[in-house]
């Protein structure tokens, strides 16, 4: 489909015409319209502050650290080490599944929290949470570690979490892990990310042993699922069938005793590039492990991983992973009959985190569905220079996306789907456009893999086209 | 871990001497009923017309107020706040405060902001006083836009606090003392306090619209969490309270109060800045409370109480004849905000139920004696009831002293399924299952849904549980 730039500019340029000079300056660096031959991570500007007083959709990077990375750890206890909001806004709310007894083999559906009180601000929390770590330990003796979350106060009264850390993980022997993910750092969640990255490389990697002699060049870790839904099961199944074995996967229904021994695989395999290229990036520069991208959105880019990966590896690999696409095609194909029909044509806007905004396009696109714009909460420009060639020119790509600017842009692109998240959701819906959480996979999945496909082509169509929507206009205004 | 091993901790953290070790602590909250101060200001200003809620902190509170609420009810809910970072800490969040006015009355236009706090901006000290003077000033923020603030440290209390201070604060700023005069409307005002039951804000106005009396409810989202899809998305939908009608406010008949712990700064201004009068009464759950609530509406507004009324309070009593012996001498464990727990322990010991565990994440002494006065009325009293406590204690309770029901928001959930028993999910916040919070909890309507849920979920347990021989068809 060709595509027209300047109609697409123009509408930018109308959604921005709102804004105060400064601001429009400032927000228009954040558009950018897909252009593969002349523009990659410069489509458009990232990672800067928000605008304040625009709903952004950004969270923080407590978010990151607490939410994203650490959160889904299992065998740990997450300590919101702080007042008592954040720890229960993120309570069980982003879905990632883990397998294990809850309380003694599975910490994840728990909210931990110093539950700051005035007294802790003006006299400091260090001995609350040495205390609090020894109680835990009482309580639950199983927790193979523990992480504290810094909560904002935390790095503004001055708290000194590195010694009580250090103090009760070598009184308990199991490791207590400081992170200074405070709310205020960064710009988004982004940098919370990096921050429990760093967290996991200086208390958690290479301090696991294993029995050489069970090593295989076979082993591989899964870096950046989250297990939203059951996506890692998903994802492990299809490893598994071409031949790799699965040490350890991050941190969806992760464990840290595995993630203790991940510098003994071969090869770390990295979803979500966003949240743990950093940790990938340390493997390789400390211990030699290459790492590779992968998407398993949907059966063209599963096809395209599968190979890509299964070239890493030796004859049999290869020829099992040919299996594997092969034993899937009919499934996906009968997938793809039933579900194509329906969608085809119909247009997607995104907005999302991580790596969906670009890994979910060729999903949507194996459906025959158009993705009109993306965007993005808090990429940096690898993520852009990743995202362009994803996308057909013309595309409409947007950094920290607020509010504002995705209703009027829906209101000129009108889309079929918004694929977005809870905030979003329902101010979609009341528009009466069809919408699917992509956070949290709108409390379904799993996405991920072959099994994923199924579920998501199901989704979609359900969402678009239900026949409840059809009844949004009274028959007497129709 | 083996299989036996595990199962030895998990029997382990059912015991007497678990508990003792779980009662023992005194720094780690574990499973806490009870969010932040700022939520609660938020979900106060989203109860006014034309009124964008403005957060001054870092965007990721806000993020999480909008998830939390939303959630619940939904439905969108829009809120902005300050973006604030690193330099914020150091230097202040001034400057990010004008700005974010700017762009917050450029894009959405509002006639008030309602400014709260967050941890960052309270540890700080940024002094909102100033923030919002110096925005005047300097044209930031013009003199027709409302600009209520309110301090909500989350260090401090809980949502409650943080909805009454919000509450208080559009209060002091809209209504005038030199406006306050003795000409009494008949208006009265009905403040619901931090009520995510929609339905319960819907049955107190069909009430009074049924007494045929005037009234104002401060701080009403009702239609604003609630609003209808027809293809259009508001900012600002219809059916919140009228700025101008709270302007006045302080000249009508008098308020009554719905939730005494979630709007204790506001009734205190109201009655000793404006000298207005306020009645106090506890939330209308059960029959003894919405009588109590309907002699207040009937000697305030001067109106008898409807036989409308009369005949609706004849039906509730009769779905409760019916159905008392199915709930008789059942065991209740409950939780959630105070209030609630104060009506919802009155309708039990109505209906001869035992609310044998009332725990409250954010009670104070003063809850605790409404509690006990309540079990000491009853000759059943058999009820413990807890403050400061969370969700592993009640798990403790639970598992050493059974129960046969658990009522409370979601979050109980994982508690209830530990010790086998169903949960039915009342309060804040629900967020796995569709539509309850548009049902009342209030009036004699409340009684009646509260009923059918109660009585039916036992049933559906009942049928589930049968063997071929005590599977009947009446129940
Ligand atoms: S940082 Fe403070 S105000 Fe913000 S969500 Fe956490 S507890 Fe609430």
């Amino acid at each position: 489909m060709a595509v027209d730039f300047k109609e697409n500019e123009d509408l930018v340029e109308e959604v921005l015409s709102v804004y105060s000079e400064k601001a429009k300056k400032n927000r228009k660096v954040h558009f950018g319209i897909n252009d593969k031959e002349n523009c990659g991570s410069c489509v458009t500007k990232s990672n800067m502050k928000s605008l304040p007083g625009v709903m952004t959709p950004r969270g923080c990077a407590y978010a990151g650290s607490k939410g994203v990375v650490w959160g889904p750890v299992k065998d740990v206890i997450n300590i919101s080490h702080g007042p008592i909001g954040c720890g229960m806004y993120s309570w069980g709310t982003r879905r990632n599944l883990a397998n294990g007894e809850i309380g003694v083999e599975s910490f994840v559906p728990f909210q931990f929290t110093t539950d700051f009180r005035e007294r802790d601000i003006v006299f400091g929390g260090d001995k609350k949470l040495e205390q609090a770590i020894k109680e835990l330990h009482e309580l639950f003796p199983t927790a193979k570690g523990m992480v504290v979350e810094s909560e904002c106060p935390i790095g503004l009264i001055g708290d000194d979490i590195e010694a009580v850390a250090k103090k009760t993980s070598d009184e308990f022997g199991i490791p207590v892990i400081p992170v200074r993910c405070e709310g205020f750092r960064g710009v988004s969640q982004s940098l919370g990310h990096h921050i429990a990255n760093d967290s996991i490389r200086d208390f958690v990697v290479g301090k696991g042993e294993v029995d050489d002699s069970k090593k295989t060049p076979y082993d591989v870790a899964i870096l950046g699922d989250y297990n939203i839904g059951g996506d890692v099961w998903a994802s492990m199944k299809i490893f598994e069938e071409m031949g790799l074995n699965v040490v350890t996967h991050w941190s969806g229904d992760g464990s840290i005793e595995e993630m203790k021994i991940t510098h003994k695989v071969s090869y770390n395999l990295l979803h979500c590039y966003r949240s743990m290229n950093y940790i990938a990036r340390h493997f390789e520069e400390a211990y030699g492990i290459p790492w590779v991208e992968y998407n398993f959105f949907g059966p063209t880019k599963i096809k395209e991983s599968i190979r890509n990966i299964a070239k890493l590896f030796d004859e049999n690999i290869q020829e099992k992973s040919e299996k594997v696409i092969k034993a899937y095609e009919p499934k996906m194909q009968e997938v793809i009959d039933k579900y194509r029909p329906r969608l085809e044509g119909k247009k997607v806007m995104i907005l999302v985190g991580g790596l969906r905004p670009r890994h979910i396009v060729g999903a949507y696109e194996d459906l025959g569905m158009k993705v009109v714009s993306t965007a993005y909460e808090f990429a940096h420009s690898d993520d852009y220079e990743r995202t362009t060639k994803e996308l057909e020119d013309g595309t409409i790509i947007t950094d920290d996306l607020n509010e504002y600017e995705f209703v009027e842009l829906a209101k000129k692109l009108k889309p079929d789907l918004v694929a977005s998240g809870i905030k979003e959701k329902y101010i979609f819906q009341k528009m009466g456009i069809p919408f699917r959480q992509m956070h949290s996979w709108d409390y379904s999945g799993p996405y991920h893999g072959y099994d994923g496909f199924e579920i998501f082509a199901r989704d979609m169509d359900l969402a678009v086209n239900s026949p409840s929507w059809k009844l949004v206009k009274p028959l007497w205004k129709k | 871990m083996e299989k036996e091993e595990v199962k030895k901790i998990k029997d382990w953290m059912n015991t007497e001497e678990y508990k003792e070790k779980n009662f023992n602590r005194k720094a780690i909250v574990i499973n806490p009923a009870r969010a932040c101060q700022p939520l609660g200001a938020v979900l106060c200003a989203a109860g006014f017309e034309n009124t964008m809620p403005f957060v001054h902190g870092s965007h990721g509170c806000v993020a999480y107020y909008r998830n939390n609420l939303s959630r619940h009810f939904r439905e969108p809910l829009a809120a902005v706040c300050t973006s604030l970072t690193e330099d914020g800490a150091v230097f202040g969040g001034q400057a990010n405060a004008f700005e974010g006015f700017k762009n917050a009355l450029t894009l959405y236009k509002p006639k008030m902001l309602a400014i709260s706090t967050t941890c960052m901006t309270e540890v700080i000290g940024d002094d909102l006083g100033s923030i919002v003077g110096g925005a005047r000033e300097k044209g930031y923020l013009p003199e027709d836009i409302l600009a209520p603030y309110a301090n909500t440290p989350s260090f401090a209390g809980s949502h409650l606090e943080g909805y009454d201070s919000m509450l208080n604060a559009i209060i002091e700023t809209l209504c005038k003392k030199s406006d306050a005069n003795e000409n009494k409307s008949d208006t009265i005002n009905i403040i619901p306090g931090f009520d995510t039951t929609t339905g319960n804000i819907n049955e107190i106005k069909r009430i009074l619209k049924i007494f045929g009396a005037s009234y104002l409810v401060l701080a009403d989202y009702s239609n604003t969490l609630d609003y209808p899809l027809n293809g259009e998305y508001k900012l600002y939908p219809k059916g919140a309270t009228k700025l101008e009608d709270v302007k006045k406010c302080m000249n009508n008949r008098a308020t009554i109060v719905l939730q005494r712990f979630s709007a204790k700064k506001t009734a205190a201004t109201l009655s000793k800045k404006f000298n207005h009068e306020v009645r106090i009464v506890k939330s209308p759950i059960g029959i003894n409370y919405t009588d109590e609530f309907l002699m207040a509406v009937s000697e305030l507004s001067g109106k008898e109480i409807p036989g409308e009324i009369e005949d609706e309070r004849g039906r509730a009593i009769d779905s409760m004849t019916d159905a008392q012996q199915y709930i008789h001498g059942k065991k209740f464990a409950i939780f959630g905000d105070p209030d609630m727990l104060v009506g919802l322990t009155s309708y039990l010991l109505e209906m001869g139920g035992i609310p044998k565990y009332v725990l409250c994440s954010n009670g104070t002494e003063e809850f605790k004696k409404e509690i006990e006065d309540l079990f000491a009325s009853y000759s059943e009293g058999e009820g413990e009831v807890y403050i400061n406590k969370d969700l592993w204690h009640l798990r403790s309770l639970i598992m050493t002293g059974p129960v046969d029901m658990l009522m409370g928001p979601s979050h109980g959930k994982f508690a209830a399924r530990d010790a086998k028993i169903p949960h039915i999910r009342i309060g804040y916040p629900i967020f796995d299952r569709v539509n309850i919070h548009r049902y009342p909890l209030y009036g004699y309507s409340g009684v009646i849904n509260l009923t059918t849920w109660i009585v039916n979920k036992f049933m559906d347990i009942l049928d589930d549980e049968s063997d071929d021989a005590h599977f009947e068809l009446m129940r």
